[in-house]
């Protein structure tokens, strides 16, 4: 670690995210004591007590580098998310929700309406007899309550706010966080825009064996117990590795489980769930519809398995609103039987 | 440019919109079947615009959801029928991808109407009109889609950066 | 960052694109797009003052693109491509925007074809941007010409190229070549025999050092492409040694099977050895291992015995050979049209009606009854009804005219005359004689004695309940009333069809049909003998029915594109192929079963994929499913196409 004059400002956010990039951060182990000896925190409201007032009353563009994780899911997140920006240098969106939505965006197959109807409503462990629901504003005898308006879709973070790097992963992994650290402090900023993430596909980290990607049946990952050696695609068991950014340190593999593509597409990808989609597709044996259907069939899920990671990132990014609807009713039917 | 709109207003007599559909084509059949249709001036709706791949092999799921992320309100993909893929065997991918993709298409609230994978030889000149002409009656029926812009505009009204970032190329 | 310079030039094709596309609304339109630093519209531009145009600007104002947006490009994209080539542009940086077969001719309103026209010149111009220069390549060409189907289209192909000092190898599927002709007696308009013009040119075929005849043959599988087709033909086991054979016949004539002969359309009779016609070429005899005793009961070899060169082999088995070719010329013909499956003719059911062959082989000298047009019980008939237009012309069968029915008809009436005594009553829809010396011909017929001509489809044939002979319905449409003819024969001339086994063979080679279940020609006037698969052509009536004059025409048509591959000796392939890009293929492998030309290999020491472009054609499915996006099309790559899309979408 290359010596520093000053000590470097930073802050970390987290919008609409699991906590796991938290605890991502909090596992550099001993090193986020070298962390702490370089950089002065300025926000990190998982471990610090900060108030945003705090943040409001630095000079624009004073915090050196600013960590944001999670995605955006209401007003309040867009709110913090467009003052760090305007504090910090150098926006990093960390972790896969705030690159490209990551799993809080597989909302965006539901609207807000639908969202609320069933949480507050239909889940079978909600009680609440009155229906109530959140509202933005909130008479209480102490005076107006004001609450965040929740969207009825979920964003990226560079949908909101410019952004300067991006490191991917469900959560990142420390080695990738150091990697990102170390080039900040150093100075040697990989260019605007940059992934801190491998350029090709896992599949050239994955030691795996592969043979022919040809298969005859789909299967998901509770039917069997794969083959610790071999290519699972080729075991029928549909793995991202091939469109996900390299970087992760093949874990997933490791625990012979498939990529879920929290490293998001590769960068020359046309799309990370159709691409795979595709390719996953022709792997079928067969050339007719009799013989390809039964096969095919057994992707069940395409949106939820190709954009598990990256729907706030894809083309459509959200559900047709006129079928919402139609779901919604549905589902009211279902509820009511 | 409103100069002599013919198609068929929206709902409600709304303003003139006629439907846009992308159509994908493989050179060799569906392409050639879609110049047939014009040296026999078979007619139909000038919203349906063809794009010109060498087999339907090529067209990536992608392409549908960049046609539809464009404001398309339909795509349909053309190739060989069956046995007849200029490259042997083309078509039978995009027939494997098509299998899952209009799952896709489901869950993303796209209705199965809005796209279509026919099979059209180079003589099907009238085959091709009969298509183009039945999928634009269909959408119509169904409406307009819009683009993602304005999906995403009108869903939380918050004004987007340009898209791309992370992942997109 | 500017893009490239690009000009776009807009065509009126005349008036067949500036009728409905508003010219200079697009000139204009095409002039603001990004990039574009001139746009014209010009009358035709695929002439030369158009295509000067091109070139002038790319000198003046250092075009890096030109887009055209015209016709079809598979009407003129190799005249732009030239003309850019000449003004010193790579011809891949040029695209073309289909303004015509796909905008003007198929839009009803001009409006909305000035639109469509606006958005397909955007996606035009999106695509030239991205562009990249490319080279062609080249690679050696076979010098032999594979001929499939040996009828009259055929054997002239094979002739000329032959005679032009090229090989020629000749796969017919029957025991002889000719065709159909082979069987025809006199042949309109000039009433030569048949067999007198064909027959020394089947000789000549057989003859001719260059030519390989291989008939009892069909290929049974193509691969490769255009200058080398790589093509598997199994030659059926003769059971009789061809180069001991002398042809003398003595295995025919002492063989006791007799089966109905397929080349008499079922009126004659053949032995189980037997050559179908005495002219056969080459003349020397299959055993019909269906019907020969020693195949069913393993006795008999008579025909073994009596053979004077002891040529029969009944162990010869199926003979596969492997060869190449530099092109391909299907030349497979026409199958006559069923008349059994309308009621409404009575073929089949009553004995005297009969097709337009079998009157052939009645008439023919050579045939069952030795020339003579007889009626099944031996004598001769009376009155002859002939009826035109039998499974053609009719919404119910085939919608198209078989071109030759009316003359083949003319010329039955007037056999019949020649022959008989006969009245004769033909029955015509509209008197079609288009040919040279057709009208001529007809006028001769129409002169003579006893021929009707009767305008009027024949709808029914009956049994007369009082003679016992036929009763022809027809309402004569010149008089306005309903007839019935009493006639004791009625000859059919039914409709030309493709061969039942056309799909199968049109797969084989890589060709399309049309509607009508012919064999699809690359342009209908400009290209009749090509076809979608380059070096592969075709000839004669199995691209759609015709007289002879015409199938020969088609079938030296035919050799000289055959002999245009050969002869350049090398064709230029595509650079449009597929390319990976090592540094971002992680070698997943998922291309590599996808390409059905095993163009794709993998590289163990690097650890990636790698494209043959020498086997690559450029289809691009391989990028299409390549995840990371590591395989590339060019020319068609991920990038340039979804511009195009864009460019159609946008308003
Ligand atoms: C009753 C009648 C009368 C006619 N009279 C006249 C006339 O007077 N004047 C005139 O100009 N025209 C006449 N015609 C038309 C004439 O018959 C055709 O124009 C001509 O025979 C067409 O020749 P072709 O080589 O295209 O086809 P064909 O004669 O059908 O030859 C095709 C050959 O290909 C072979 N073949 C088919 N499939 C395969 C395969 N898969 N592999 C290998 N070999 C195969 C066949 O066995 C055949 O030998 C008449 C037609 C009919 C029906
Ligand atoms: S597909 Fe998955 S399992 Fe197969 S090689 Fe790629 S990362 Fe490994
Ligand atoms: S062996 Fe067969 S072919 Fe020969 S004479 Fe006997 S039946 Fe005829
Ligand atoms: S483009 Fe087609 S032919 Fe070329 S390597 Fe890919 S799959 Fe094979
Ligand atoms: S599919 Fe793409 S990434 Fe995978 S091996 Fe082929 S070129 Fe490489
Ligand atoms: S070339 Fe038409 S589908 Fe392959």
């Amino acid at each position: 670690m290359p010596e520093s004059k000053k000590k470097l400002k930073l802050a970390l956010y987290w919008a609409a995210s699991c906590g796991g990039c938290e605890v991502a951060v909090l596992d550099l182990d001993e090193k986020i004591l070298t962390v702490a000896e370089l950089a002065d925190i300025v926000l990190w409201p998982v471990a610090l007590d900060f108030k945003y007032k705090d943040v409001e009353a630095l000079a624009d563009g004073s915090v050196d580098v600013c960590l944001f994780n999670g995605a955006i899911r209401n007003s309040e997140q867009l709110e913090i998310a467009e003052l760090l920006r305007r504090k910090s240098k150098v926006m990093v969106a960390f972790g896969a929700c705030a690159c490209y939505g990551g799993i809080p965006a597989l909302a965006n197959q539901f609207d807000r309406e639908s969202i609320f109807a069933r949480v507050y409503g239909t889940t079978p462990s909600t009680v609440n007899p009155g229906r109530v629901l959140p509202q933005t504003k909130l008479p209480t005898p102490q005076g107006e309550l004001h609450l965040p308006t929740f969207y009825n879709a979920v964003y990226k973070l560079d949908d909101v706010v410019d952004v300067d790097y991006y490191i991917p992963g469900c959560p990142p992994p420390p080695d990738l966080i150091w990697t990102a650290v170390e080039a900040i402090v150093s100075g040697k900023l990989p260019p605007k825009g940059a992934t801190i993430a491998g350029e090709r596909a896992l599949c050239h980290s994955c030691l795996r064996k592969k043979e022919e990607k040809k298969v005859t049946a789909f299967r998901r990952v509770h039917e069997v117990i794969p083959d610790p050696e071999k290519c699972l695609l080729e075991q029928g068991i549909i793995c991202s590795g091939p469109v996900t950014r390299d970087g992760c340190g093949t874990r997933c593999l490791n625990a012979n489980m498939p990529c879920r593509g929290c490293f998001g597409p590769t960068p020359e990808a046309l799309e990370h769930g159709a691409s795979m989609l595709s390719a996953a597709a022709t792997m079928a044996e067969g050339k007719d519809e009799a013989t390809l259907a039964p096969i095919l069939d057994g992707i069940v899920d395409p949106l939820g398995t190709f954009y598990r990671f990256t729907l706030a990132d894809s083309l459509l990014r959200i559900r047709n609103k006129a079928l919402v609807a139609g779901a919604e009713e549905k589902e009211g039917e279902e509820a009511a039987s | 440019m409103t100069e002599n709109v013919t198609a068929k207003g929206g709902q409600g007599g709304g303003p003139a919109w006629e439907p846009k559909v992308v159509a994908i084509f493989c050179n060799w059949c569906s392409y050639t079947g879609a110049d047939l249709a014009g040296i026999s001036r078979l007619k139909y709706p000038a919203g349906l615009r063809i794009v010109r791949v060498m087999c339907s092999g090529r067209v990536s799921p992608a392409f549908v959801l960049k046609a539809f992320h464009e404001g398309a309100d339909g795509v349909l993909v053309g190739g060989c029928h069956p046995g007849d893929c200029h490259y042997l065997e083309g078509n039978y991918k995009t027939l494997k991808r098509k299998l899952v993709f209009e799952r896709l298409l489901e869950q993303f609230g796209i209705e199965k109407t809005r796209f279509r994978l026919e099979w059209i030889s180079g003589g099907e000149g009238d085959k091709f009109a009969r298509v183009a002409n039945e999928l634009i009656k269909e959408i119509e029926a169904l409406g307009p889609l819009g683009s993602v812009a304005e999906r995403l505009r009108q869903a939380d009204g918050l004004s987007l950066r340009a898209e791309g970032g992370a992942g997109s190329a | 960052m500017p893009g490239p310079k690009i000009g776009v030039y807009v065509c009126h094709c005349g008036s067949n694109i500036a009728d409905k596309v508003d010219m200079d609304a697009l000139r204009d339109f095409a002039g603001e797009l990004p990039d574009v630093v001139v746009s014209r519209d010009y009358k035709y531009m695929c002439s030369d003052p158009g295509q000067d145009l091109i070139k002038a600007d790319i000198k003046e104002y250092g075009l890096e693109r030109v887009v055209v947006a015209s016709c079809s490009p598979r009407m003129h994209e190799p005249t732009f491509k030239r003309a850019c080539e000449v003004g010193g542009l790579n011809p891949y940086l040029m695209e073309m925007a289909n303004i015509r077969e796909q905008c003007s001719w198929v839009t009803v309103d001009r409006g909305g074809a000035t639109r469509k026209a606006k958005a397909l010149v955007r996606s035009a111009v999106n695509k030239a941007r991205l562009l990249e220069p490319l080279e062609d390549k080249s690679v050696p060409v076979d010098p032999k010409t594979l001929i499939v189907g040996g009828g009259i289209a055929g054997i002239e192909a094979a002739l000329k190229i032959a005679e032009a000092g090229y090989k020629v190898y000749l796969v017919e599927r029957e025991p002889s070549i000719g065709g159909q002709m082979a069987k025809l007696d006199k042949t309109f308009p000039t009433l030569d025999c048949a067999a007198c013009i064909l027959t020394p040119k089947m000789v000549s075929a057989a003859q001719n050092p260059n030519i390989t005849l291989l008939t009892y043959a069909e290929v049974e599988d193509v691969s490769g492409y255009v200058g080398n087709f790589e093509v598997t033909i199994r030659k059926r086991a003769r059971g009789v040694d061809e180069k001991l054979c002398n042809g003398c016949g003595t295995c025919q004539e002492k063989c006791p099977i007799k089966v109905p002969n397929e080349f008499e359309e079922g009126m004659g009779l053949r032995k189980a050895i037997y050559t179908p016609f005495p002219q056969a070429v080459p003349n020397k005899p299959v055993i019909d291992r269906e019907n020969c005793t020693y195949y069913k009961t393993g006795k008999c070899r008579v025909c073994e015995r009596v053979c004077p060169p002891q040529a029969v082999r009944f162990d010869q088995e199926d003979e596969i050979i492997k060869e190449r070719f530099g092109a391909i010329i299907v030349s497979t013909g026409y199958q006559p049209f069923d008349p059994s499956v309308g009621k409404q003719w009575g073929f089949g059911r009553y004995d005297n009606v009969i097709t337009g062959l079998q009157f052939e082989r009645l008439s023919n000298a050579s045939g069952p009854t030795g020339g003579k047009v007889l009626l099944k019980d031996g004598t001769e008939p009376k009155a002859v009804a002939i009826l035109h237009c039998v499974g053609s012309r009719d919404k119910n069968y085939n919608e198209y005219c078989s071109r030759i029915c009316c003359m083949t008809s003319v010329k039955f009436a007037h056999l019949v005359r020649e022959k008989t005594g006969a009245k004769v009553y033909d029955l015509y829809m509209d008197m079609r004689t288009f040919g040279k010396q057709y009208e001529e011909f007809y006028n001769r017929v129409v002169a003579e004695r006893d021929i009707y001509f009767i305008r009027g489809k024949g709808a029914e044939i009956m049994e007369d309940p009082v003679s016992g002979g036929l009763l022809v319905r027809v309402e004569d449409t010149l008089l306005g009333v309903f007839r019935e003819i009493p006639v004791d024969m009625v000859v059919l001339n039914v409709a030309m069809c493709p061969r039942p086994d056309a799909q199968e063979v049109a797969q084989k080679f890589g060709i399309q049909r049309s509607a009508d279940g012919f064999f699809l020609e690359y342009h209908l006037k400009l290209e009749p003998m090509k076809t979608a698969n380059e070096g592969v052509f075709i000839a004669g009536t199995c691209q759609a029915p015709k007289d002879i004059p015409d199938t020969v025409g088609q079938g030296a048509g035919a050799a000289a594109e055959a002999l245009k591959v050969v002869l350049l000796g090398k064709v230029t392939v595509t650079p449009t192929t597929a390319e990976i890009r090592e540094t971002l293929c992680s070698g997943c492998r998922m291309c590599i079963p996808l390409c059905p030309y095993t163009a794709i290999s993998f590289n163990e020491a690097k650890g990636v994929a790698v494209v043959n472009e020498a086997l690559c054609k450029g289809c691009g499915t391989c990028a299409a499913s390549c995840p990371s996006g590591a395989l590339r099309v060019r020319h068609f790559d991920n990038r340039q196409l979804l511009s195009q899309i864009e460019g159609v979408c946008a308003e």
